[in-house]
């Protein structure tokens, strides 16, 4: 028994000396170069402790049933916004934050929509959700002047039909494809109008039967091993899967378009739970990312922009020069933003997607 | 008699603090409301108000999360189409596991601990990982379409993942042993010369096996049945990864009311009438195990 409390007590002592110095951070997964995460730890001597998820919906989940036991966790823009409203976070003590001054006000403005003053949060990365395409094999089966930039390529049931043959993947991301769907019809994307949210209903049941499989994840390989030729997905991620071919050398040439009627862009953003165990090492961590150094070789190493001005100087030329990652002022004319759905609304839409899905 | 009270209520202690409580959470949670906050529903008891606090707590409460189950046939779809893939699973899985538990019954003396050992030495490995390996091996480029293919048995690959087959042959696979035991225990017991007197009296082998041995095997058939539908019903793993979208089960539909729809009351009036649906196979299933004990003694 003694022997039971000496080493609960000893246990308990170290848990809180390890807590002193110790930030948890639960990020995207495949969402940062692992060296900065040493770096991290070499130059501020805080342990970093590293977890993954892959929806916004674990970790949303995570953060509404509260004590989650994390610093910083990176919601996309419009969880955040829903999760702000539900208290989840805390404001950030910007006097903590001297290299705020790196970030761009293209994306501040932006972001603002969801996170007003971006009080509560910092932008870590941002892209657009577009068409992921493997040329040659979609060239084959439509022909020369096959849609490759259009959201004709998926929504119009002649050119899905001939598609099916070698493979196309949604997002399984109702907040994702019904506004691109809504935007393609000629709608509001951001509408929270359930008459209007159910128009999509037509033109999706329309391709249904044609799209192999609705997942978030699972195309970044199927579209680099071939198995697929073409995927609905997040800009990154598709860039990714042309990397992962290109090193392959397997035959495989992927492109990334963000489809020319216009695409949704989205922000993920950094924010510290208002239960974070240790507050100040998990400004130190966002501080250390907004590093103009440090972001630049996350971006450099996940193909993703982000919002920091300063660190644009330092990406390679791969990503800073491509219009895919960093669209040209034309393009980001052409982005559209969404903001959260209401819980009536939302439940409509989960209603709709699992319909769409099923059938039922 | 101290000692009695206190080894009859190690058990209740065990059941109110394991299912009885858990189960009064889930259902305070199905009569609130949702709500944008930490945690995701109102109202929550609040001691610190009192009397006044638990009365405005207990005013909070409704049914109209059970009202909204019935309005949306989603729901009775799902649970209708879990019962029957719950169903349909547990006939096959007797079908494979009578033969396999009959041999073993059967089997020379000394190898059965080894037969048995073989059918429960799949539970060494993670149940999620054998699942997952079912992915590799019925993927359109997955092992089995690959030995078909070089077999020429078929031409094109066969599309199995993502499909109901998948999640049949997922749950046949994962529940066989629980098929099996059972069976394999009543028929140990069976006592040959009955048989053999059965024979004597005129039986075919067959006739033999319908009028004899089934009848004897019957409550490990009905243990081992309810022992694959009951869980079965309510699976979540296999649809979710051996499934496609229109796999249709209520373990998924309660994820998603769960997680896309942040709806924490509505979930958990899903797994409410997901557990009044259970209470009847598994009453009848204590019955059974009961009446087979007192035959028994």
């Amino acid at each position: 028994m003694k022997v039971q409390t000496l080493t609960l007590t000893a246990a308990l002592a170290l848990a809180t000396a390890a807590g002193a110095d110790e930030v948890r951070v639960y990020n995207w997964s495949d969402y940062i170069d692992e060296d900065l995460l040493t770096q991290f730890e070499e130059e501020t001597g805080i342990d970093l402790i590293y977890d993954v998820f892959d929806s916004n919906e674990v970790l949303e989940t995570k953060m509404l049933a509260g004590g989650s036991g994390y610093d910083v966790v990176v919601p996309s823009g419009t969880f955040l916004q829903r999760q702000i409203q539900a208290g989840a976070f805390q404001k950030l003590d910007k006097s903590q934050l001297p290299n705020l001054d790196n970030m761009w006000d293209v994306v501040l403005e932006r972001t603002e929509q969801y996170d007003p003053g971006n009080e509560y949060s910092i932008n870590y990365m941002w892209g657009t959700t577009g068409l992921g395409v493997n040329v040659d094999k979609v060239k084959e089966v439509l022909g020369d002047d096959a849609p490759l930039n259009s959201m004709d390529l998926v929504l119009k049931p002649e050119n899905m039909e001939k598609l099916a043959s070698c493979g196309v993947h949604f997002l399984d991301a109702p907040s994702e494809i019904i506004p691109m769907v809504l935007q393609y019809i000629g709608e509001d994307p951001d509408s929270h109008d359930t008459d209007v949210i159910a128009k999509t209903e037509e033109v999706l049941t329309g391709v249904r039967p044609y799209i192999q499989k609705f997942h978030s994840s699972e195309y970044i390989n199927a579209l680099a091993n071939g198995d697929i030729c073409v995927a609905v997905g997040w800009s990154g991620d598709i860039l990714q899967a042309r990397d992962r071919a290109a090193e392959a050398d397997n035959g495989v040439e992927i492109i990334y378009n963000a489809p020319k009627e216009g695409a949704q862009m989205w922000f993920d953003q950094m924010a510290i739970p208002v239960d974070a165990p240790n507050p100040e090492a998990a400004h130190t961590f966002l501080n250390f990312i907004m590093d103009a150094e440090n972001m630049a070789a996350a971006s450099n190493y996940v193909y993703y922009a982000n919002g920091n001005k300063a660190s644009q100087e330092y990406l390679v030329e791969d990503v800073i020069g491509d219009p895919a990652i960093y669209p040209d002022e034309e393009t980001l004319d052409n982005l559209f933003t969404t903001t959260p759905y209401p819980a009536k609304v939302q439940r409509v839409v989960t209603r709709l997607w699992t319909k769409i899905k099923s059938g039922t | 008699m101290i000692r009695r009270v206190l080894l009859i209520a190690v058990p209740y202690l065990w059941l109110l603090a394991l299912f009885l409580v858990p189960f009064v959470i889930v259902l305070k949670i199905s009569l609130s409301d949702i709500a944008l906050a930490i945690p995701p529903y109102t109202p929550t008891l609040d001691f610190s108000a009192g009397w006044e606090g638990i009365r405005t707590f207990f005013a909070g409460l409704d049914f109209e999360n059970f009202v909204w189950l019935t309005q949306d046939d989603l729901y009775w779809k799902a649970y209708l189409s879990s019962v029957w893939i719950a169903t349909f699973s547990t006939a096959i899985t007797l079908l494979v596991g009578y033969p396999i538990a009959y041999g073993m019954a059967r089997a020379p003396l000394e190898w059965r601990p080894t037969l048995m050992m073989l059918v429960i030495l799949p539970f060494w490995t993670s149940f999620l990982i054998r699942v997952y390996s079912w992915m590799g091996i019925l993927s359109n480029e997955g092992f089995l379409n690959q030995l078909l293919l070089w077999l020429g048995l078929i031409d094109t690959p066969l599309i199995i993942l993502n499909t109901n087959t998948a999640v049949y042959i997922g749950i046949v696979y994962t529940y066989l042993p629980f098929m099996i035991l059972p069976i394999y225990a009543a028929l140990e017991r069976l006592d040959d010369s009955l048989i053999e007197a059965a024979e004597d009296l005129g039986c075919s082998r067959l006739t033999a096996f319908w009028l004899v041995t089934v009848p004897l095997s019957r409550n490990g058939i009905i243990a081992g049945s309810f022992l694959v539908f009951i869980p079965a019903l309510g699976e979540f793993v296999i649809p979710s990864l051996l499934g496609g979208s229109q796999t249709l089960m209520i373990g998924k539909v309660l994820w998603e009311e769960f997680f896309s729809n942040r709806d924490w009351p509505v979930a958990s009036a899903v797994a409410v009438v997901l557990l009044l649906l259970l209470i009847m196979p598994i009453v009848l299933f204590q019955r059974n195990q009961q009446k087979q004990q007192e035959a028994e003694t």
